[in-house]
């Protein structure tokens, strides 16, 4: 770089409120499109952590979410029989039954109704998922009304901290320990005994089966088996693939509205910095002259006021990730179209799009520099210097 | 006039403004000797600042030739050109057009980042002609805290710092009190006398012409016949 | 007139800046009147709601049913004019991609209770005398060119197996926020089918439309079905169509939410560029407004001047706004329609929409120059007519 940076820095510095604004509209821009992009990621994070490498689960045919599926024990009986299941410490297979349905429950911020994800689940559920802990409280007690509840329904809906109850299918239900399940889904999750809630939503059949195989590998034996036998009407799935289904829909619908949206605000942004970068070429046109004229070159020129759009969208880019970084203290939850009931999540940070954010503010700061960066370049000198 | 450093030859010019063509320069001759000190005088608009432009290579003639110590400038390709000013020519103008984010000090630096030197060399070649124009205590003071006078002797340290073949100076007093005018005028001379430098001035201003060796004068484009070089009278 | 020509001549001054001025603002407006489509289209279905008719569901969710006995008691309560029941279906059409609503409902009643959608005498009768008609909206038969008298069949997944229909009508919607892409059929198709496939799940009913005399009524009346319904078996929820609608849409709050900050973030964006052009333009222009003081001009008049200038940018910014924002909303309301259809049914860019963006446009266009026309009323003549870089 010929011409020095502090040049550049120095004049940005001296036009502040030009600067300014300009930066803050670019800074504005990489912001909402840097959320766009966590807010898609911590969703799909979300759903997809939900999931176990090891474990396949067991719907009806046809159903891609365990609230419209629904498999009778005749089926259950010969599903339990998988060779592929590993077994727990005292022998049994590892394979869970469980039911789930929703229920409609007031929420603490706005006492709204919104539907929460209730789960039946069996003993060997838990041993199943491995990354769920009890992390405040105990398990239930056998044949009581007692549950245990994830660590978001808790914070976020009435009745359900640890203590506290909630009235579901015509009995009250105690919360005796609250669950970390490591941000999947199963945090927005109410859990239970599966026989009791049979009994109270009766509701006598399992909408799935969870099998922990002995190994990821065999998943594909297993699955011609059970698809291909006669008596039963099942699919089978990985676990994290299925559950990685559920949030194509809404994460598309996510990340293509909000990168719509972005894209036309970083036209605005490009204009604001072209406007601002042209006024500066018309403003300093006799510095430019004076530079041409000590023998500086056209491509001097060109590079220099380019760099100075750069540093703009730069400091525009830096600014909108900083400020971007913080949504990842809020929770934002939102129904799942796939399976009709409330998920929270939250936004995530990934180095992959801190990077693309800053791509993007530095092709927002080329696009709008270039054209202005040109005009300069292409003054004749003694036009410049008459202020032309 | 033989070993002329300045050689201009049936040099004209013409501007388009629209459709219309204005005719600026017509058919000048001019020998400028080595050491000269010389001044262009003549009404707004009678083509002396062009044809300083077009000596200092800033711009280019639509015929005729111009040779400065011994090169074609006329001949030479914009980006030659730009090399060939970086080394040959210092530039003064009315207006100062230092650049105002930059300190005194790396005003005049700024021709030297277009030399191979390394920035110890520079600093000492801005500071030699920073002195030489008596503000060796200002380096650091930005042009909007010196004063009218202050700003054109920086920009005169910034001329010589590469030490040029041929200053040119357009209305270098034009916007100067009578008594920085005077400092500024007898700093030139000084260079002229002291340094040998060759330098052609543009200017309105007769007590500024005074000091020059030589006065021409322009009318309607046109050089009109000097009188004798005071140099060649010493 | 002259004052108009001399703003139009000073923002011509500088055309591309002015033009890319007005072209910043005309995105911005865009963006914004696309966001508030998107919200609308949320709220379409509260929008088409009526004041007399009622919902009545399972209190535990949505995803509980109800016993179809409990139709006789709910027409007895005094107020109730008419009810009707229904089930959502969930049905596959060919694959997973093509979504579109599917409800089993009680044919006479259905429509004498929904008015709004539009079918000929003919249609209604052909479609309640045969078992396995349907009827489908206006959209959804344009969306795969269906005439009266196609077949098609659907793949249960809530209920499985495979279902067939014969198309006896298309509906249209009677008012522009009435829905035209489901499909309805009957009950008694569905129900019969399950007396011989899953026995155990029959007669039960999803939800119960419930129509009232009077709007007097509908508190009466929801209060009366749900206390009716206490302590039983299947508990109830009735509340006015208009709010189970919201509830709907109170599921995808948070990102309804996002969208309205969002378009104020496009707001202050547009505030943004046009204040710095203002700024930009009148620091350029300070001698001149010195030497229009020297000729007598009144601070008003440099005020107007600039204000003029300012908000003739942001109209010739807004109307282009309007115009891409009329082709967007088309060009993204085909794309929604095509992938994820039947969660907007409606897309449609609102009048109210663009009245506020136009005004958005004209305020916005004033409040950028509030802070260049006041320098340009403080401005001493003396600091204006001398030289500033």
């Amino acid at each position: 770089m010929k011409i020095p940076i502090v040049y550049n820095l120095r004049n940005l510095i001296s036009r502040k409120l030009t600067t300014g604004l300009t930066v803050l509209g670019i800074g504005l821009v990489v912001f909402v499109f840097t959320a766009v992009l966590m807010l898609a990621e911590g969703f799909r994070k979300t759903l997809v952590s939900t999931g176990d490498e090891s474990n396949a689960i067991i719907v009806r045919k046809g159903s891609n979410a365990e609230l419209t599926s629904g498999i009778p024990r005749s089926q259950t009986n010969i599903i339990k029989t998988q060779p592929e299941a590993a077994l727990s410490e005292d022998g049994r297979p590892l394979i869970a039954g469980e039911l789930v349905v929703v229920n409609n429950l007031p929420r603490r911020s706005d006492g709204q109704p919104s539907n929460v994800v209730v789960r039946g689940v069996s003993k060997e559920s838990l041993l199943l998922r491995t990354r769920m802990k009890l992390t405040k409280g105990r398990m239930w007690r056998p044949g009581t009304s007692e549950i245990i509840a994830g660590r978001s329904v808790a914070e976020k809906f009435e009745g359900c901290g640890l203590g506290e109850s909630v009235a579901m299918g015509m009995r009250k239900w105690t919360v005796v320990g609250i669950f970390d399940a490591g941000g999947s889904s199963f945090d927005s999750e109410i859990w239970g005994d599966v026989e009791q809630f049979m009994d109270a939503f009766r509701r006598p059949v399992f909408s799935s089966m969870t099998v922990r195989m002995k190994d990821a590998s065999q998943f594909d034996a297993m699955k011609t088996r059970l698809e291909s036998d006669p008596r039963l009407t099942v699919d089978t799935f990985r676990e994290v693939k299925f559950y990685e289904n559920q949030s194509q829909n809404l994460g598309a619908f996510i990340k293509i509205l909000g990168l719509t949206v972005t894209f036309i605000f970083s036209f605005g942004a490009m204009i604001g910095a072209i406007i601002t970068m042209y006024s500066a070429v018309a403003n300093r046109s006799n510095e430019i002259g004076t530079l041409r004229a000590l023998g500086f070159r056209r491509r001097n020129i060109l590079f220099s006021f380019l760099l100075e759009c750069l540093l703009i969208s730069l400091a525009g880019g830096i600014i909108g990730i900083f400020l971007a970084f913080f949504l990842q203290f809020i929770d934002v939850s939102t129904t799942n179209w796939a399976t009709f009931s409330e998920v929270i999540f939250g936004f995530k940070l990934t180095p992959p799009i801190t990077i693309a954010s800053f791509v993007f503010a530095i092709v927002m700061g080329f696009a709008g520099g270039l054209p202005p960066a040109f005009r300069a370049a292409r003054m004749q000198v003694v036009n410049a210097l008459r202020g032309a | 006039m033989a070993n002329a450093l300045v050689e201009v030859r049936n040099v004209a010019k013409s501007y388009q403004r629209g459709n219309q063509h204005i005719p600026v320069l017509d058919q000048i001759n001019l020998s400028v000797p080595k050491g000269e000190f010389l001044a262009l005088m003549g009404p707004s608009g009678s083509g002396k600042t062009t044809l300083l432009n077009l000596i200092a290579g800033i711009d280019k003639p639509d015929s005729g030739t111009i040779e400065v110590d011994g090169t074609n400038v006329s001949n030479l390709s914009e980006s030659e050109l730009a090399t060939w000013r970086s080394r040959h020519v210092g530039f003064i103008f009315q207006f100062y057009n230092l650049m105002p984010v930059l300190t005194a000090f790396e005003n005049v630096e700024l021709p030297l980042l277009l030399t191979k030197l390394s920035k110890q060399e520079r600093r000492k070649h801005v500071q030699t002609a920073l002195e030489l124009v008596g503000l060796g205590d200002r380096v650091g003071h930005y042009p909007n805290q010196l004063s009218g006078g202050q700003e054109q002797r920086v920009a005169i340290a910034r001329a010589v710092v590469t030490d040029p073949t041929i200053i040119v100076a357009d209305e270098p007093t034009g916007d100067l009190d009578k008594e920085s005018a005077n400092e500024i005028l007898t700093l030139l001379s000084r260079l002229n006398a002291e340094f040998e430098k060759t330098i052609i001035m543009v200017t309105h201003d007769p007590h500024a012409a005074e000091r020059a060796h030589i006065v021409r004068h322009f009318e309607k484009g046109v050089l009109q016949e000097s009188s004798e070089s005071l140099l060649e009278a010493k | 007139m002259k004052v108009l020509k001399l703003i139009i001549k000073n923002a011509m001054r500088h055309k591309l800046r002015s033009g890319l001025t007005a072209v910043g603002i005309a995105i911005a407006i865009t963006a914004f009147g696309l966001l508030r489509t998107i919200i609308d289209a949320y709220f379409i279905g509260v929008e088409a709601s009526s004041d007399t008719r009622l919902v009545t569901r399972n209190a535990v969710s949505l995803t509980f049913s109800l016993p179809l006995a409990y139709r006789d008691k709910i027409a007895k309560i005094p107020g109730v004019e008419e009810v009707s029941y229904g089930n959502w279906f969930g049905a596959t059409y060919i694959d997973q991609k093509n979504f579109f609503p599917q409800f089993a409902v009680e044919p006479e009643t259905f429509l004498q209770l929904y008015p709004e959608f539009i079918l000929s005498q003919e249609e209604q009768e052909n479609f309640i005398k045969e078992r396995n008609a349907c009827i489908v909206g206006r959209k959804l038969a344009d969306k795969y060119g269906w005439q009266v008298g196609d077949t098609f069949r659907l793949t249960g997944t809530i209920y499985p197996g495979d279902w067939d229909y014969v198309i006896r009508g298309i509906y249209d919607g009677r008012d522009p926020a009435t829905d035209e892409s489901t499909m309805y059929f009957h009950w008694q198709y569905l129900d019969e089918s399950l007396n011989q496939t899953a026995p155990g799940r029959t007669g039960q009913v999803g939800v119960f439309y419930v129509g009232v005399n009077n709007e007097s009524d509908v508190v009466p009346v929801s209060d009366a079905i749900d206390n009716e319904f206490n302590n039983s078996l299947a508990e109830t929820k009735t509340e006015t169509e208009k709010n189970f609608q919201l509830s709907f849409v109170s599921m995808v709050g948070t990102i309804i939410t996002a969208v309205r900050i969002i378009s104020i973030v496009v707001i202050a964006i547009i505030l943004l560029i046009l204040a710095n052009t203002m700024t930009m333009t009148a620091r350029e222009r300070i001698s001149e407004y010195a030497v229009m003081k020297t000729l007598g001009f009144r601070p008003r008049h440099l005020v107007g001047l600039i204000l003029g200038e300012s908000t003739a940018i942001a109209v010739a910014g807004g109307l282009f706004g309007l115009l891409w924002t009329f082709l967007l909303v088309w060009q993204f309301g085909l794309f929604l329609t095509a992938n994820v259809g039947s969660f907007f049914p409606v897309f449609e860019l609102s009048n109210t929409t663009m009245v506020i963006g136009f005004c958005t446009s004209l305020l916005v266009g004033s409040l950028a120059s509030v802070f260049p026309a006041l320098q340009a009323v403080r401005l001493r003549i003396v600091d204006g007519l001398r030289r500033i870089d």
